[in-house]
Parts: structure tokens; sequence; C-alpha cells
């Protein structure tokens, strides 16, 4: 059996849950005092990832950038579903970066991690943030990007994912595309992990027993990469690094697939905004 | 097509105790084996009272199986029993720890969550060694049939399995054993209705109202008039932290009165009696419900089919011994019996012959003696006829009767104590009703205190229960609402009542073409999956879906 190596990403966001959240007197959310969660929407990408290690073995590693209490988060992710290895890319010269800089970062990073088949990251943060992070990692990385994803199927031995996904992020109305690996998935809310044999549910029990022992003892499983192991110059990352002048964006390079995830032209403005809201925000950057 | 089927050497159905005996014992003989139970957890469908006994005749106990059971899955060892016998506020107390103890290596209270989930992560372990393990939130639907033989089963979650052996451990109203021709749901005479509250208490406060120790526990048995002509009796058990209180009625006989089961039990909860132990600080935790088979009715002889094996509840293991009430340990029993079956036949390389050898050895153990006692059956034909009954009522009401009573007296402990003479009690109105009333009327004594508990109502009962609804996917579909077919289902349903909106069934009149007309209609959401309704009415009854339905957090 082919092993498949899958990074998901996943960043923090702050815990709106009633009696967490703290606003100051001017109703401005007090990030200081509001604990920090994972993004709930990145639960789906990482049941997707475990859905992938169940039926086909191989690693899920999990990675966020951002400052050193993103640890928790990714503690989160190993905990409430699953991780083999978690990754944080985390510096004070990374702080403050803005999509650009983050993009560089986190594909900087998932390169190091190296031998990946999947990225996958879940829908919008919960906090709103918009930008051009996730497609400009994906271009980094030069794969092609299925979005909306509501089911997975991987075929490691053809290298190709099969995916169900929502058209125009619709829940009426449901498309199958395949595409090569490596791929990018972006998970929608709506997804539905399957496991249809008692095999696949009895080793999904094994991974989640494996996965909450692993969480106790967290920071064994844990990277945490600065900009010099990153081998990034200061200078391009983090604040400096951020020149925020978007002239132009790069067109999502086409995969060889005959049908193919979310092809949008670069001019279509609209087109292009909703994928990059789609996409961006999970990566940390805050 | 079949051989893309998964393949397991031996599927278990069920994780109640007859499941966890069949696994654990399959696992010990290195069976690869698989367990389905359709709960979000073991013990979160199942209700017992219940004192769970460990036989000295059995050939297999609980901690056979499970050596640190005790310590770790039940509440408190039994070590006293009395029944009352009531008749108003007058009460006469004999002492059954005798009966109790009779062929009793151990006997301890258990709440099934607790117990199951325990028993389900031991077994778990031990079949995961095996190649196999146990799966909860998995729906077994049917029987998996090849030419007509069966060679495994389907569920709803997962797709077909096909199995050397299939242990049907899924309880009363088992759909396994009814898909396989071998139970039907028709008769309402073969099934009693428990239904049952667990009680909030400190141990402190157990401590001093029973008067009991930190290991130790008093059961109590209640009979009489405090349930009208309704047969059956009442139970209260002590738990570490929680009392068990409920009532077991024959089926017939709650269909015949019209009986509510949650005011019988109300009746149970405030009678004065029950003051002393109740206080005023009454807190529900639960209230449940389900059907117990009658052994001496239902028990199947041959309770096997081709590759497969029926254990426990399902096969009508149940035993109602007098007022003491054995299913889990035969469940137990059956269970490890059908496993060494198995055994046996695969090293014999003839494991079609499993089943033949199950039933052979419950018959060989002294199981199937127990289930159905041969003096029983002596009796009740004589004594179940409803002539004889009146006879021996109007004898027992008389002077006569009540003079012989009196002078009985100081025999009543030995006269419930012996075994022998509690199995062959016929299920007459004499044994449950009159018998017990006027022995409270003739040597009782009044009971002085007064209750406060206020019972909840059943909306309220209803409302503290957790449900996970598969909405638009009802498990019962009422398949005739007339009165007559199904009217029944309204008083009968523990979860329903007669001028309540808020139950599962509900009488009510519609009006077409002018014409004005009783019907009955069925809302499942409510549902306690107590099976009363697949027999006391006309319908097509199956469990939910897995990890759907009601979720008990103490059964
Ligand atoms: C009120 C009351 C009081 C009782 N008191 C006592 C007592 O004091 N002592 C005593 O020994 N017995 C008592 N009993 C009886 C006792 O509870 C049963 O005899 C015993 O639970 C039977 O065990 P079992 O393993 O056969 O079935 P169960 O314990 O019912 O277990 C069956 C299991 O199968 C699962 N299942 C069912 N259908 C499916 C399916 N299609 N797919 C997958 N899983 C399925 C269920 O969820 C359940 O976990 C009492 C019962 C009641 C209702
Ligand atoms: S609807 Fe039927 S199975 Fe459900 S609680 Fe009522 S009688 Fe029991």
């Amino acid at each position: 059996m082919v092993a498949l190596h899958t990074a998901v990403l996943t960043k923090g966001v702050p815990d709106f849950r009633e009696g967490q959240v703290s606003f100051d007197e001017e109703g401005h959310l007090e990030r200081g005092k509001t604990p920090t969660v994972m993004n709930p929407n990145d639960r789906f990408a990482l049941e997707a990832a475990l859905q992938t290690r169940v039926r086909h073995g191989g690693t899920v590693s999990v990675m966020s950038m951002g400052p050193p209490g993103y640890k928790d988060v990714l503690r989160e992710a190993m905990e409430t579903v699953y991780a083999d290895d978690l990754y944080l890319a985390s510096d004070r010269e990374m702080a403050a970066a803005d999509t650009w800089a983050t993009a560089i970062t986190l594909s900087t990073a998932l390169e190091k991690l190296g031998g990946l088949d999947l990225v996958i990251a879940g829908f919008k943060t919960a906090d709103g943030e918009t930008g051009h992070t996730g497609p400009q990692a994906c271009w980094a990385l030069d794969l092609p990007i299925v979005t909306h994803v509501v089911a997975l199927d991987v075929d490691p031995e053809a290298e190709r994912i099969r995916a169900k996904r929502l058209v125009e992020g619709d829940i009426e109305e449901i498309e199958t595309v395949e595409a090569p690996l490596p791929a990018f998935v972006v998970t929608d809310p709506e997804f539905d992990p399957s496991y249809r044999t008692a095999g696949d549910r009895l080793e999904l029990k094994d991974l989640r027993e494996e996965t909450q022992k692993r969480a106790e003892n967290f920071e064994d499983h844990l990277t945490t990469w600065d900009h010099e192991a990153l081998n990034l110059d200061p200078d391009y990352i983090g604040l400096d690094g951020s020149p925020t002048i978007v002239s132009s964006v790069d067109p999502i390079p086409k995969a060889p697939a005959e049908r193919e995830a979310t092809m949008v032209d670069p001019d279509d403005e609209e087109g292009m905004q909703e994928i990059l809201e789609t996409v961006q925000p999970f990566a940390g950057g805050d | 097509m079949s051989d893309e089927h998964e393949h397991y050497e031996a599927v278990v159905v069920g994780a109640g105790p007859g499941g966890a005996a069949a696994a654990a014992a399959l696992a010990n003989y290195g069976v690869e084996t698989l367990v389905l139970e359709r709960g979000v957890d073991a013990g979160s469908k199942n209700v017992s009272g219940g004192l769970i006994y460990a036989e000295e005749s059995a050939p297999y106990t609980i901690d056979d199986l499970f050596p640190d059971f005790r310590e770790e899955a039940s509440e408190r060892p039994v070590t006293e029993y009395y029944l009352h016998n009531v008749a108003g506020d007058k009460v006469k107390t004999v002492d059954i720890t005798d009966l109790h103890e009779h062929d009793t290596e151990w006997s301890d209270s258990v709440l099934r969550r607790r117990m199951d989930s325990w028993l389900a992560e031991r077994v778990h372990e031990m079949t995961r060694e095996t190649g196999g393990g146990l799966l909860t939130d998995v729906r077994v639907n049917g029987l998996l049939r090849e030419g007509g033989e069966i060679v495994g089963v389907t569920c709803d979650e997962v797709d077909p399995i096909r199995a050397d052996l299939v242990v049907a451990a899924d309880g009363v109203n088992s759909e396994l054993a009814r898909d396989a021709g071998l139970m039907d749901w028709e008769d309402p005479e073969e099934w009693f209705q428990g239904v049952k509250a667990v009680v909030d208490m400190p141990p402190e406060v157990v401590a001093d109202r029973f008067d009991v120790g930190e290991d130790e526990g008093v059961a109590h048995l209640f009979s009489g008039d405090l349930f009208e002509d309704v047969r059956g009796g009442g139970f209260l058990y002590t738990n570490e932290d929680s009392v068990s209180i409920g009532t077991v009625f024959h089926l017939n006989s709650l269909v015949a009165e019209r009986a509510e089961p949650h005011e019988l039990l109300d009746a149970l909860l405030t009678h004065p009696l029950l003051a002393q132990w109740l206080g005023d600080d009454y807190e529900e935790r639960e209230y449940s419900a389900k059907l117990v088979p009658d052994s001496k009715k239902v028990a199947l002889k041959e309770p096997h089919e081709g590759r497969l094996v029926v254990v426990g509840d399902a096969a009508g293991q149940m035993q109602a011994q007098g007022p003491i009430i054995k299913g889990m340990n035969h469940a137990v029993s059956a269970g490890a019996l059908a496993a060494e079956a198995f055994a046996e036949a695969k090293s014999r390389d003839d494991p079609s012959s499993a089943g033949r050898r199950y039933a052979k050895k419950l018959r060989s153990e002294g199981v199937m003696k127990k289930l159905r006692p041969p003096q029983y059956r002596a009796v009740s034909a004589l004594g179940e006829r409803d002539a004889v009954t009146n006879v021996v009522d109007g004898v027992l009401t008389s002077g006569v009767g009540r003079t012989a009573i009196k002078a009985l007296s100081g025999q009543l402990d030995r006269l419930f104590g012996s075994p022998f003479l509690t199995s062959m009690v016929p299920d007459t109105r004499t044994s449950y009703v009159t018998l017990p009333t006027i022995i409270a009327e003739e040597l009782g004594t009044p009971v002085r205190e007064e209750s406060t508990v206020e019972p909840p109502t059943l909306a309220d009962r209803i409302g503290d229960l957790t449900y996970d609804t598969d909405i638009g996917n009802p498990h019962i579909r009422l398949v005739d609402n007339s009165v007559d077919a199904s009217g029944a289902a309204v008083s009968a349903c523990p979860v329903s009542a007669q001028d309540f909106g808020g139950g599962c069934y509900r009488e009510e009149t519609v009006t077409s073409n002018g014409d004005e007309e009783r019907v009955v209609s069925l809302d499942t959401q409510p549902c306690v999956e107590c099976g009363t309704c697949a027999v006391v009415a006309d319908t097509e009854w199956e469990h939910p879906r897995g990890g759907k339905g009601v979720e008990f957090r103490e059964g």
C-alpha cells in the first residue's frame, strides 16, 4: 500500500462561545483576554485527513502559523480529531505578517515537511478574516485545488482524488470532480466522513484512542520552526516582508485533470475573490 | 459479489450481558470476533431492575469471564431481602433473604449504563486481540442469506458482513430472532413490562435510611393491592448513590386493565411504606422501561438456526422465579455456552453443529430446567384457568381461608423462601394480588408515615430523557390505526397515556365525509424503545438506526 502523507492547515480563532469572549468598552474584541481555540471549520479538514488515514494508512501532519500560544490549537486538533505530528511556524519575525508573507512562510514550511500528497484546509475562519494566503501558498506549492468538498475518495495507486463538492457552495448542487495527487483540498462544513466497513470503523476507533493518548504529551510530537529553521530572510517575512501591494494575482495552476476543480479566470474579479476568501483564512498570520 | 463482503469468524449482535459474555468467551477461545451494538455506548439502550446473580449451579457467572466485575461495574451486594405484602396502608413484611441466597454465590445491584459500558471496554480489548473488536452506533437490521442459508448480517451503517457464527444477543424484541422465524411478537401473555425510576440518594443517606454499611445493600419487593388488579409487583434496590424503584407487570394484565404503567409506578413511589426510604427530597434521575420475556412461556427450546445462535432475552431466557427476576445471569451463561459450543464445533471441523451443541449444553448444564421448570408446567395447566383462580380466590377470601393464613403466619418466611414453591407459582391474580392482600389484611400492621413524594409528570419524565431523534425516519410504523387493533398502546406504552398529548400514542377523533371516527396516532419521538407496542398494537416495529433514539444514562 502506498502510504499517504497529508498535511492539514489550521489556525486559531478567538473562542466566540458565550462566557469565553471578552470585548472592551468600545465593543472591540480583546484578543489577549479571549482564549484561542481551533477554527471550528478546521474540524472538517481534520476529519477528511483522518478518513484518508483510516482507509490508506500514512501520516497526518497538522500545521499552523502563529504565536507560541497556537500550540494549544494544535493540541486541540490532535485530541479532538487526529494528528500524527504537529508543526508550528512561529517566530517574532513572522508576527504581523500580511497574507503574502504568511503564504510564503506556510508554503516554505509545507515544502520543508516534504513528500506531501494532500494538503487539506477548512472553510473560512470564524473570525471573519479575508485575504490571499491560501491561494498564494497553493500557488507557491503549485498544486491543483478543489474547494467546498463534502466527500473525499483517494486512490493512492492511481495517485488521484475524486471529490464531491458543492457547486458555488450551494448545498442543492453537488458535482464530482477528480484531480491528480498531490492536491490541495478545502473541506466544506457539510463534509461527512464515511466508514462503510467494520474494519474501517475498528481502525478509526484505534486511531482515535491513539491520538487522544498522544495529545496528553503533544509537545513530544510538536516541531516548532522559526525563520532560521525555514531558511527565510527576516526581510521577506513578517511585517518587514509584507509589501501588500497586490497589483496582480497569479492564476491558480490548472491541474492536468479531465474534470477540473474550481477554474477561475484571474481577470474575473468576483470569482477570484470567492476563491480567495474560501481558502485563505485557515493560515495564521496574526 | 459476496467475496467482497467483509468476513469475521464470529459476529455478536448486542453488547448487553449476553453479548458481552459470548464475545469474551469467544475471544478466550481465540475466535476472531466482531461485536456490533446499536447504542452510542453499550448500556445506553438497556434497562434492568437490577440485581445480577452469580448462581452456584451456573455454568458461567459474570465474574468468571470478567474478574474485576464486582469492583468496577456493580453497585452494592444485596445482603438483605424483604417482601412486603400490602393491603391499603397495612403491610406484612416477610424476610426472603433465604430465598435470595438459595443457590447464590453473590448478587449485586447494577445500573446498566455503567455496567455494560465497562463490560464493552473489556470486550473490545479482548476481541481486538483476535482481529475483531466492538463497535457502537451500528444497528444490525437483518440476516444475510445466501441460497436460503444464514451466512452473516446486514446493517444500517456498514456493508453486509459474513460470519461462520452469528450470535443474536440483541435482547428482547430481537429483530434477528424474528427474522429467523424463531420468535413472534404476538401474544401479550408471554411478556412482562418493566418500568423503573432511578432516584438520587447520596451514599450517606442510603446508609442512614436503609441501615447498611458501605458494602451492603437491601432489596425490597412489593405485592398486594397497591396496583389494583394488575398482576405483578414492585421492587426497590439500593445502588451506590441512588436507588432503583420499579414495577414489573404481566403485559396481558396491563392491557386487560387498561392500566397506565407510569401511574402504577407512582402508586408505589407514593405509598406510605416508602416514605421512610424516600424522605422528602425525592429527586428522580431517570425514568425508563423495557419488555421482559417470560421464559416459562417463550424460552426457545432450540435457540438456533443454521449459523445463528440466540442468547439471553432474544431467546426468551428470562426467568421470573416467583418474585425474583433472573435474566442477566442466564444471558451470561447462555452467551458463554454458545461460545463453548462454537469452539467445540470448530475443533471437530464441524462448525455447522454449533447451534445443536449449544442447545444441548443449555439442557445438560441445567439452564433450560430453570427457564422452563417442569413443576410449573404441571401446576399451570390447572392454576391459570380462570375458574380455578376464582374458586381459590373465593376460598382464600372467605373466613376459612383467612383463618388458614393466620395459622400459617409463623411459617410465612419459610413458605416464601422455598425456591421449589416459588417456581411453581402460577401467574394468576391469586399469587400476585389476592394472597398478598389477605396476608397483609390479616397479619399486617398499618404504616404510620405519610408520603410527601411527588413524582414528576410524564411530560417532565420525557423532557428529562436524552434523545437523538432520527428525524423523518420513524422506527415504528402503525399498520392498523383502528382503536381495536392498536388502542391498547395508548395506555400500555410507558410514555403515553389517555388524555396526554405529549406521548407516542394518542387516540383522536377524525371526521371524514361527516363521519366521526376514533383512531390511534403515533409519534415516535418520545419512544423509549421498550417494545410494548410491537406486541400490543398492529405495527411494523424496528429499532432505530445506530446511535439514534433514546439514550439512557442510568439504565
Ligand atoms: C424493569 C426491569 C427489571 C429487571 N430486573 C432484573 C433483575 O433484577 N435481575 C436480572 O437478572 N434481570 C432483570 N431484568 C431482565 C434483564 O434486564 C434482561 O434479562 C437482560 O438485560 C438480558 O440481557 P441480554 O444481553 O440478553 O439483552 P440486553 O441486555 O437487552 O442487551 C441487548 C443489546 O443488544 C443491542 N441491540 C438490540 N438490537 C440490536 C441490533 N439490531 N443491532 C445492534 N445491537 C442491538 C441493545 O442495544 C442492547 O445493548 C429486568 C428487566 C427490566 C426491564
Ligand atoms: S412507542 Fe412502543 S416501543 Fe416506544 S415506548 Fe411506546 S410502547 Fe415502547
